[in-house]
């Protein structure tokens, strides 16, 4: 019977949407896993002689740590560690015994990618200790325990789920503790070390975390037998709906329509609201530029002027119309004129644009000239690169599953030689003309130069408009046809 | 009202839909009946510009689809769930639609208080969004977004599939009332033979991409479809 489901694993994996791709792509990912391993791999060994280096005792350290290690883990996993339980569903009325099917899927969870990361840290470490004459038994024992404690988090991670709120403890927690051990207020460490000490120099303390850990497998198994019907543990949770009218956005006319959709997308969908979280980042990009020890060229400063206010529009700006790939029949049968359409997603990402703008006035800390500098960049933003991620828009063919929040990093699909070349003139041309401006006068000319480029931009907006639309009409029913299959 | 010359659509070198002419004059109530991959989508598709023909053309009111966008204004459709916009509620739904048809919040309410029945208290003011509905309720707001802003041309694929049996009928209702109206022109596709003669003046069956029957709707129109879709 295990078979059966071992074969129906294999299938969904090797058929899973990532293996989907082309090879070049496949050999790329393959680069990446051996990169990481081998980074891991080093890190395990090399943990033991750096901290000897630093004259530390590398044992006592590693197990002064590991509470944070493994607080970090469980916030991680409650983040990104999702339970299978869709997958459950056809299984239910199968001639499956439920306490098979439940096993299984626990058994499942324990071979997941974020209990098998651990080994790549913990067996070579583990691996020197004996190689430098530790005892054998003990650093089997302690290396027993910490195994269980990882199969404890992930476990515990089954049995929280779905209880957004704790994250957020957890977090605070974790936050407060590494803080008041930072300014030397309270030393959790001091309270845990001895634990961890034990499980290495005690010979029966390792059995403390392995009992803990069966017994959470037997609660776990209780707990999910007892919900695997399709209205307890496995129902799909659905949102309480409110309706907005967002009447104040009436005045705008047909802008107005689309604004307000397009401002319920983003709110309401998992997908958009992790993107949108992305491009907040983006805002703390220039602090690698122009803090004062940074030793990048001057002339990358543009760069980061153009990132830090361009979050939103390369995160969001990117995937339009891809947001609207669900319903785009719809809106192809609709009387919607495609200036009415990109006219509004264009001022979306105007917005979007001088909200960072004006959120990044921190950046005034540094001065005068680098708030200027990123304020360039959102000329130059607004200008060509709104327009530029717009024609992009109408070669990236992928459809976005709007309830799914992976992804948010971009789809490697849309990535095609059209949408790569649009974004050269989005970055270059703007470095371009700043060292241009640089070179001839004053890097003061350069950043003129590239707001230049941004109010050129803005008066042939019309002119660019009319191209755009018609490269979208031309592209139409490929793009229909793209978006009808789902990924 | 709908004219259609010498249409034909082709994937792969596979005819998918051959039809040389077809007229749907202005006012009829027109019903598709024909098995799963006979053709009936991919006409409904062409019609709304959304696939290309290979070859031939459409004119809805003397406007040929793929090169004018003039008939969106007068023509209203719904194929399947990707014509609905899954984070809005059904009454946010409605007003988009309105806003785009030039129709106030004022004369949505109007409307959709006139189908209180056929929404059968699961649709409005309910806390849910479109995506969080059963296919049947998203299958009614569907249907009723399309007569917001009083189309000319109304077309519906499959619109009795996944409705009860209270539905069908209240569905059959509103179609027929609409039918009674000379300016609305309706199509209509359907599996079901008894529901679809029992809305519609004319019906067409397809079969493997072409045109096998043609005939107004009389008493024995059922038992002749009946007798050419018989095993």
């Amino acid at each position: 019977m295990i078979a059966k489901f071992i074969y129906l694993e294999w299938k969904s994996f090797t058929r899973s949407a990532s293996f989907a791709q082309n090879l070049a792509l496949k050999i790329l990912m393959g680069f990446l896993v051996l990169y990481f391993t081998v980074l891991f791999l080093a890190l395990g060994v090399g943990t033991f002689y750096i901290l000897e280096e630093m004259h530390l005792n590398p044992l006592a350290t590693v197990n002064k740590f590991l509470i944070y290690y493994f607080g970090m883990d469980l916030i991680v996993r409650l983040l990104l560690q999702a339970i299978p339980v869709m997958n459950i569903r056809p299984l239910l009325i199968m001639p499956f015994k439920r306490e098979t099917i439940v096993h299984f899927s626990l058994g499942k969870t324990a071979l997941s990618f974020f209990n098998l990361v651990h080994a790549f840290f913990f067996l070579p470490f583990c691996a020197v200790l004996i190689y430098e004459g530790f005892d054998v038994l003990s650093v089997l024992l302690w290396l027993t325990a910490l195994y269980s404690i990882v199969f404890i988090n992930n476990f515990l991670n089954i049995l929280l789920n779905n209880k957004d709120s704790l994250l957020g403890i957890f977090i605070v927690v974790t936050v407060v503790l590494a803080g008041c051990q930072y300014y030397k207020l309270f030393d959790i460490t001091a309270y845990v070390y001895p634990f961890f000490e034990a499980l290495f120099h005690t010979r029966w303390v390792f059995a403390i975390p392995v009992l803990v850990l069966a017994g959470l497998y037997y609660w776990t198994y209780n707990y999910l037998k007892g919900d695997l019907y399709l209205d307890a543990g496995l129902s799909v949770k659905n949102d309480i709906a409110k309706t907005e009218n967002l009447t104040w956005l009436n005045q705008f006319g047909t802008l107005g329509t689309f604004l307000k959709n397009d401002i319920k997308l983003i709110k309401r969908n998992k997908r958009s609201k992790t993107t949108v979280g992305m491009s907040v980042m983006f805002l703390f990009y220039g602090l690698i530029f122009f803090n004062s020890h940074s030793n990048q060229p001057p002339v990358m400063q543009i760069f980061a002027g153009i990132f830090v206010s361009g979050g939103f529009l390369f995160t969001f700006g990117q995937f339009v119309p891809s947001w609207d790939s669900s319903y785009y029949q719809l809106m192809m049968t609709q009387n919607i004129p495609y200036r009415g359409y990109l006219n509004s997603k264009w001022w979306l990402i105007v917005i979007g644009t001088v909200i960072s703008t004006i959120l990044a006035s921190f950046y005034l800390y540094f001065g005068w000239y680098v708030y200027l500098t990123i304020v360039a960049g959102a000329v130059y933003n607004i200008g060509v690169n709104s327009h530029l991620v717009l024609l992009g828009g109408a070669y990236t063919k992928t459809p976005i599953d709007l309830s799914m929040s992976k992804g948010a990093f971009g789809d490697k699909k849309s990535f095609n030689v059209n949408t790569m070349l649009l974004s050269l003139p989005k970055l270059l041309l703007p470095v371009f003309l700043y060292w241009l401006g640089s070179y001839i006068m004053s890097p003061k000319l350069g950043l003129a130069f590239v707001a230049l480029a941004g109010v050129l931009g803005f008066m042939f907006r019309n002119t660019v408009f009319l191209l755009i639309e018609k490269i979208y009409k031309k592209e139409k029913y490929k793009t229909i046809e793209a978006y009808k299959q789902k990924s | 009202m709908i004219q259609v010359n010498n249409l034909s659509k082709e994937y792969n070198g596979t005819t998918v839909l051959n039809i040389e002419s077809l007229e749907i004059p202005k006012g009829q109530s027109f019903g598709l009946v024909g098995n799963n991959g006979a053709g009936k989508t991919t006409f409904f598709s062409l019609l709304l510009d959304l696939i290309q023909p290979t070859t031939g053309s459409i004119l809805n009111n003397e406007v040929q689809v793929n090169t004018s966008e003039n008939w969106k204004p007068f023509t209203a459709s719904f194929l399947d769930e990707s014509f609905l916009i899954g984070y809005l509620t059904p009454e946010e739904y409605f007003y988009f639609i309105g806003d785009l048809r030039g129709q106030n919040k004022a004369d949505v309410d109007v409307l959709l208080a006139q189908h209180e029945e056929f929404f059968n208290g699961e649709i409005l003011k309910n806390k849910k969004y479109l995506r969080d509905l059963s296919k049947g309720n998203q299958k009614k707001v569907g249907i009723i977004a399309t007569l917001i802003g009083n189309p000319e041309v109304i077309i519906l694929d499959e619109p009795f599939a996944n409705l009860d049996p209270t539905t069908v009928n209240r569905l059959k209702k509103i179609i027929k009332d609409l039918s009674e109206n000379p300016n609305v022109t309706i199509l209509v596709s359907s599996h079901d033979l008894q529901h679809t003669v029992d809305v519609c003046d004319r019906i067409v069956a397809l079969n493997k991409g072409e045109l096998v029957k043609d005939m107004p709707t009389t008493k024995e129109t059922l038992q002749e479809l009946e007798l050419f879709f018989a095993v």
